[in-house]
């Protein structure tokens, strides 16, 4: 068993944290006095202030928590999620997609299809949106409140009704400069949070080399060597899916046209701040997998007793395996420090013979078993930081779209700015009610959640399609990105109907249409030709209903259409400064790190 | 925006480091550090390192107030 204690100086370093979080949002209270201080920041933020916060605002549980998981589960692999599905997208969206986010002077990424498009296909994408965030807000809280409750015995109302008092107060306070502001200092703490446990981590099994030797898989250690075909990898992915289905349309999706992180660019204080601020982001991005994919493959294969020779054979027992009374987590049958799953009665899930792992529990089993009482708070707090951040930026990106899009859109047309100002903050308290709703609904009822996470994803696969149609083809119209969208979503759903990973059983993980005309690999592989194919019919039905749909007059799209726009020009900064001197050092950085851990 | 976002990172990890590097200081030799990290005293080095962050946060932002 491995139960933590923390100790007094743990709770006084999240005591302090908490204190430093709230205090900032009362701080910028006082700045908040227009809706466009409150939603954009007054467009008033430094490059690297928002760069970071780009990166924190995406840096949530799923992040710390599920790649560690995918890194124990698939190893140096799961860096495609950052090389491939993360760095080409984000130095796109900065180079030829910001202009006219911000050019247009759009307030949100749905205000922006209204501009170019026209109201329904804006309706439709701010609606999903916001159902959407205020849903994952309480997915993230769930996945929290249940962490805490399991590693430490904390109770898991109070995880959440705490972390939502948090998150409530500061962003009610303080807006979007609160959250920003909050997600660089959750940035930084992430940071330093997580290299002691790597450096100690990495220690402990003889550096990379003992790493590799203990893994004793070479599949592990490589993230293209064994793509060339599904059956060889642990991922049961091939490079073409990889590529086409996660570094094209699933991360340019996600990158280019979420409102969560294009709100931060928009918060920039100048065009070229905002071209700037994902390629700023791209650094530390980049540099991510080591902080949180190099702990989940270490927790695979140490053991919770140090083995370096110093150890007190008698205190080594005493961490191992406490009284049976204790409530701690059993890791008799887990792999390394992962413990086995358990299921409603407690006892390890069962699969072919082997136990099923916990995969989630990989890093915060890391930070519990190399951290001692003092730097364990600063773990603790890094762990929350990364849930608050994601949870404070859904819900900064929820009010905007809320109040701007769709209550100015279709409710209320014509009040005062602090009427919408006060709407602001009215929809950051109904949106955290509504997620911590979501999160009790995710505790009852897992499988209305994964329904749920699987209907978003039907609905963004397409989204990059029209964006990408929208921003470089003044042909395209509002009625065929409008069919568009909805015609890729059904493709999505149909794909996912008709196809099934093998080994799984007919339902959410697909085949729900009642016939199977193809077997996935595995899950990921489906998912990334769900991704391809409503990304392709999205692409297409855009195209052909733009044809036959009458276009908008040119000088109504300038400023939204590549071919109708000025290029825009950097102000005076240095030359190392310009969003295209950035864009190639991040790229080939990007080839440097392939090439290193090919 | 008058309001440095360095100032409370600055602040925030320059508490941390010396309450950190304290307890470690204090705590000097203690078991938990042969259970934990390898026998090495990370709460005191660590929570150095952060004093070394903090401060420098602190220091840059004095400089960006002086040059305003």
């Amino acid at each position: 068993m491995i139960h933590p204690h923390p100790g007094w100086i743990d709770y006084a370093v999240i005591g302090i944290y908490f204190m430093f979080v709230l205090g900032i949002g009362v701080v910028l209270k006082k700045y908040m006095k227009t809706s466009a201080d409150f939603f954009l920041s007054g467009r008033s933020i430094p490059a690297w202030i928002t760069g970071l916060a780009f990166l924190s605002a995406n840096l949530g549980a799923q992040e710390v928590i599920g790649m560690g998981a995918s890194g124990a589960k698939y190893g140096i692999m799961t860096s495609h999620f950052y090389w491939v599905g993360a760095i080409p997208a984000m130095v796109f969206v900065g180079l030829f997609m910001m202009p006219f986010y911000y050019g247009s002077r759009a307030r949100s990424v749905p205000e922006y299809l209204k501009l170019r498009f026209d109201e329904k296909t804006r309706g439709l994408n701010a609606i999903s949106f916001a159902v959407m965030t205020v849903f994952s807000s309480g997915v993230s809280m769930y996945a929290m409140g249940k962490l805490l409750q399991l590693l430490l015995g904390w109770n898991f109302n109070a995880a959440i009704i705490v972390s939502a008092l948090i998150v409530l107060a500061y962003t009610f306070l303080g807006g979007l400069t609160s959250a920003i502001y909050n997600e660089v200092l959750q940035f930084f703490l992430i940071v330093i949070g997580f290299i002691p446990l790597v450096f100690l981590g990495l220690k402990d099994v003889g550096g990379w080399t003992g790493l590799k030797a203990r893994l004793g898989n070479d599949a592990m250690v490589h993230s293209w060597k064994y793509l060339g075909s599904p059956n060889s990898n642990p991922m049961g992915v091939e490079w073409f899916g990889m590529l086409m289905g996660l570094g094209f349309v699933l991360s340019f999706g996600y990158w280019c046209t979420d409102f969560l992180v294009v709100q931060r660019a928009m918060a920039a204080d100048s065009m070229t701040s905002a071209r700037r601020t994902p390629l700023i982001a791209a650094f530390p991005k980049m540099l991510f997998p080591f902080l949180v994919i190099l702990p989940g493959m270490i927790a695979g294969v140490v053991s919770a007793a140090t083995m370096s020779g110093k150890t007190n054979a008698t205190a080594a027992s005493a961490i191992v395996s406490q009284s049976a009374a204790s409530d701690g987590i059993t890791l008799d049958g887990g792999k390394g420090i992962i413990p086995p799953k358990l299921d409603e009665h407690g006892r390890p899930e069962m699969k072919d013979g082997n136990a099923v792992l916990d995969y989630d529990l990989a890093t915060p089993m890391m930070l519990v078993r190399y951290f001692p009482s003092g730097l364990l708070g600063l773990g603790l707090c890094a762990l929350m930081a990364s849930f608050m951040s994601g949870m404070a930026g859904n819900t900064t990106a929820f009010n905007s779209v809320w109040t701007y899009d769709i209550y100015q859109g279709y409710i209320n047309k014509t009040a005062s700015d602090e009427h919408y100002l006060w709407m602001g903050r009215a929809a950051t308290v109904f949106g955290l009610v509504v997620s911590v709703a979501a999160a009790y609904i995710a505790r009852e009822f897992n499988n209305i959640m994964d329904v749920l996470q699987l209907v978003f994803a039907f609905v963004n696969a397409p989204l990059f399609a029209t964006f990408l149609l929208g921003m470089f083809w003044k042909r395209a119209t509002g009625h065929g990105a409008f069919c568009g969208l909805l015609s890729g979503t059904c493709a999505a759903a149909l794909h996912h109907g008709l196809t099934l990973p093998t080994g799984s059983v007919p339902g959410v993980k697909g085949a729900f249409l009642g016939t199977v005309l193809h077997y996935y690999p595995s899950e990921m592989a489906q998912n990334f030709w769900t991704a391809i194919c409503a990304w392709t019919t999205c692409f297409t039905v855009t195209i052909l209903i733009s044809l036959l749909t009458k276009p908008r007059a040119e000088a109504e799209l300038k400023g939204l259409v590549y071919s109708l726009t000025d290029r825009p020009k950097d102000e005076a900064i240095e030359w190392y400064q310009k969003p295209v001197v950035l864009a190639v050092v991040v790229l080939t950085a990007l080839l440097a790190l392939n090439f290193i851990f090919w | 925006m008058g309001f440095d976002i360095r100032l409370p990172i600055g602040l925030m990890f320059s508490v941390f480091g010396l309450l950190i590097s304290g307890y470690g200081i204090a705590t000097r030799g203690d078991q938990m550090y042969a259970l934990h990290s390898l026998g090495i005293d990370i709460n005191m080095w660590w929570g150095l390192a952060m004093l070394i962050f903090g401060a420098t946060m602190l220091l840059l932002a004095r400089q960006g107030r002086s040059a305003k």
